[in-house]
């Protein structure tokens, strides 16, 4: 019961990172139809600017403070790349083929993590545990639950960017231009709608959700290196497929789905093959429900 | 026709956005400490050229876009592309055959050929299912790596050699492909895609994690070399041996220009099958399956057995490049199988023109030649191949042949433009 408790506060704190990477993939695929593949690797540079800001401060006293700094100006910079990377390697290609801007991505990806591991290096870098301690949940013949301080940090700055997000999608104008588009993005170009910095924006917006993942990500283990991008984006991609792509609840629900198969596998089977549990759950869910949990079903014309 | 200042203007603004995204990742480095602990240290001149490439290139891209020549008339050059194309592929073969036989050639260069006509012959493959069935497979590895590994494994533990099992990692490759293709029948497009990436992931953990039977991280050593006709090329000389036989001075070069005889055989062949079953009904069928799925469908096309086949076949020339690997490599480990691999293979295909054989040979010796022969860059390789890849993408995006003549056609043949037919849907 102990474990299983353990087992469950692991997997949501997973869980909740990899439902923000995963909003990122389903915004972008909802409103141009395509798998932003360099989407993990914005994630990872994420992590690297939180890791650089955090350095640049190590002189200041307040923990709280440097890490919101740091998630703010990795956000910043994050949307700044995703604004970029729309603009030089996708936004050419729109309207092309299918298979263009995914291969396009693909490059964008290879291209991204070896940036970084030029610029900064191969090795893996660590942090000191930024927030240590936490509260004892739970006291089972010495077994002890442990919520850290860390974990709920990771829960709080989650919803607070998921209800900002919320916000923007479904409150502002922004937000009702980019369900616009992603209901009829030539229909909403008629209606006066600027698609492309609607696109622009949803691209911003994705990247610096992922960024924010990042940071969480970079504060919770504590070392990155310029490979993280590929198995979390894979992963993120996956809880976006299962809870229906273009569903932003669907994502955050895949999300936590994702994290908690994978903090029970670790728990209960194998630690190896958790990855494996993950990617076999994923292609049974589409076997059964082709368009995942809470993705609408498309009806197909002729 | 911009004015100047509208051009300095934007370049400007481009080199600013550029200062901020450089400005953390390459004016500033992390380092260790002697306490270990993190630092930074700044790269202000590295930083500067950066930004000033990124304006310089914004400033000629903008000039280009003023002044580039009208377009001239799409059709004429997919005529003139065709016509030469005619006359390329046999030039192609003629030097594909003769590289090994050039007085005085390096062995470096026959080996960089078998790797160009290893990965042509994965793109001949991967070809059949994205750029015929139209099926976008991102787990083809998987196939690559079943080849390679039932070589590895029947080698090592019932001692067989290259050519026994040359025929049996096909079919089994062929059959993982129809193992895998079940599940996926119903799938389209992208989830088609995530799916077949997973399970390309899927087998790559299995390997890495089940040790007691692949020897997991490390690999499997010692796999034969091929044989001819029982003589091996051992550099060691003596009965037996290729050089004893025809009494020549053993080389590593024999051993090279006979690898790269097989793989040029074997690419041959999965060509030869490819344009064959492009004229039958089955070859048919899976264009018919591109172009329009329900379409397809309504027609009575069996579907389920349109795209398993496809599934199959395109595995099975995996599962032979993958033996193929294992024999030439004489070692294999999981990290050869990586997604990137796929990757690379299926950027080959789209590069080429999905669909078009000629064009995937030429962008294989382009992806794989190129970087090969910057080994001197090795950090930068990568990152050259990915600038490369997005750039490519986004001058060509139909790749570099990107027209095809439909396979039938009632009257007399048109060639299509290359808008008017979709790869890869799914």
């Amino acid at each position: 019961m102990a474990y299983a408790l353990q087992q469950l506060v692991n997997g949501i704190t997973l869980g909740m990172i990899y439902g923000l990477i995963a909003v990122g993939y389903t915004m972008v695929y909802g409103i141009i139809g395509m798998i932003n593949f360099a989407h993990g690797d914005v994630f990872m540079v994420g992590a690297f600017v939180g890791i650089i800001v955090l350095t640049a401060l190590a002189g200041v006293t307040s923990v709280p403070l440097g890490i919101l700094v740091a998630l703010i100006l990795s956000a910043a910079l994050c949307g700044l790349y995703g604004f970029s990377i729309e603009r030089v390697a996708y936004r050419p290609l729109r309207g092309s083929f299918r298979l263009a801007p995914l291969i396009s991505a693909i490059g964008m990806s290879i291209l991204l993590e070896n940036y970084v591991q030029v610029s900064q290096g191969a090795l893996e870098r660590a942090i000191p545990e930024a927030i240590p301690g936490g509260i004892t949940l739970m006291d089972e013949n010495g077994f002890i639950v442990q919520l850290s301080w860390m974990q709920m940090a990771i829960v709080v700055v989650t919803l607070v960017t998921l209800g900002i997000f919320t916000y923007i999608v479904t409150k502002t104008p922004l937000g009702r231009a980019m369900r616009a588009v992603e209901q009829d993005a030539k229909m909403a170009a008629l209606l006066g709608i600027d698609t492309n910095r609607t696109i622009s924006y949803t691209f911003v917006i994705g990247s610096a959700l992922a960024a924010v993942a990042g940071v969480m990500f970079l504060l919770y283990y504590g070392v990155i290196d310029f490979y993280i991008g590929f198995n979390a984006g894979i992963k993120a991609f996956t809880a976006a497929v299962l809870g229906g792509i273009g569903s932003l609840p669907g994502a955050v629900l895949g999300g936590l789905l994702i994290g908690l198969i994978e903090a029970f596998w670790s728990g209960y089977a194998t630690v190896a093959y958790k990855d494996v549990a993950v990617y076999s759950i994923l292609a049974i869910v589409l076997m059964f429900m082709p368009t995942g949990l809470l993705g609408r079903n498309e009806i197909e014309k002729v | 026709m911009r004015d100047l200042t509208h051009n300095l203007k934007d370049s400007a603004a481009v080199a600013f956005v550029a200062f901020l995204l450089f400005g953390p990742f390459i004016g500033l480095q992390l380092g260790d400490s002697d306490s270990g602990n993190l630092t930074l240290s700044t790269r202000p001149e590295l930083l500067a050229i950066a930004v000033g490439l990124t304006f310089i290139a914004r400033m000629l891209m903008l000039l280009w876009h003023d002044h580039r020549p009208r377009k001239p008339p799409k059709l004429q050059v997919a005529e003139a592309i065709r016509k030469s194309g005619k006359l390329i592929a046999p030039a192609l073969l003629v030097c594909a055959i003769g590289l090994p036989l050039i007085p005085g050639i390096a062995n470096f260069y026959i080996d960089l050929g078998v790797l160009i006509m290893t990965y042509v012959m994965l793109g001949w493959g991967l070809n059949i299912v994205v750029g015929l069935a139209g099926l976008l497979d991102l787990g083809y590895v998987a196939f690559y790596a079943v080849g390679a590994y039932s070589f590895a494994l029947l080698s090592q533990d019932f001692n067989l050699g290259f050519w026994e099992c040359l025929p049996i990692s096909g079919l089994l490759a062929a059959c993982w492909g129809v193992f895998l293709g079940f599940p996926v029948l119903r799938l389209r497009g992208d989830y088609l895609a995530i799916v077949t990436l997973a399970f390309g992931e899927i087998i790559r953990l299995v390997i890495t994690n089940w040790v007691s039977l692949t020897g997991g991280p490390n690999g499997i050593y010692d796999i034969p070399h091929p044989t001819l006709f029982g003589l091996t090329f051992s550099m060691a000389g003596g009965p037996g041996t290729f050089s004893d036989f025809f009494h020549v001075d053993p080389t590593p070069q024999q051993r090279t220009t006979y690898l790269y005889y097989i793989i040029l055989a074997l690419a041959l062949l999965t060509n030869w099958v490819t344009l064959r079953l492009r004229r039958q009904p089955l070859g048919r069928a899976w264009e018919a399956l591109r172009e329009d799925e329900i379409a397809c469908r309504s027609l009575g096309i069996n579907l389920r057995n349109t795209k398993l086949t496809a599934f199959a076949i395109g595995a099975m020339f995996g599962g032979f490049a993958g033996c193929f690997f294992a024999t030439r490599q004489a070692f294999i480990s999981p990290d050869s199988f990586t997604f990137i691999e796929s990757a690379t293979v299926l950027a080959i295909v789209v590069l080429g023109g999905a669909g078009s054989q000629l064009g995937v040979a030429l962008a294989a010796m382009v992806m794989i030649g190129i970087p090969a022969l910057l080994q001197d860059l090795q950090i930068y390789r990568m990152l050259i191949f990915g600038i490369a890849l997005v750039t490519i993408m986004v001058v060509r995006p139909r790749g570099f042949i990107s027209t095809r003549r439909p396979t039938v056609s009632l009257g007399k043949t048109k060639i299509i433009g290359a808008e008017m037919v979709s790869e890869g849907r799914g």
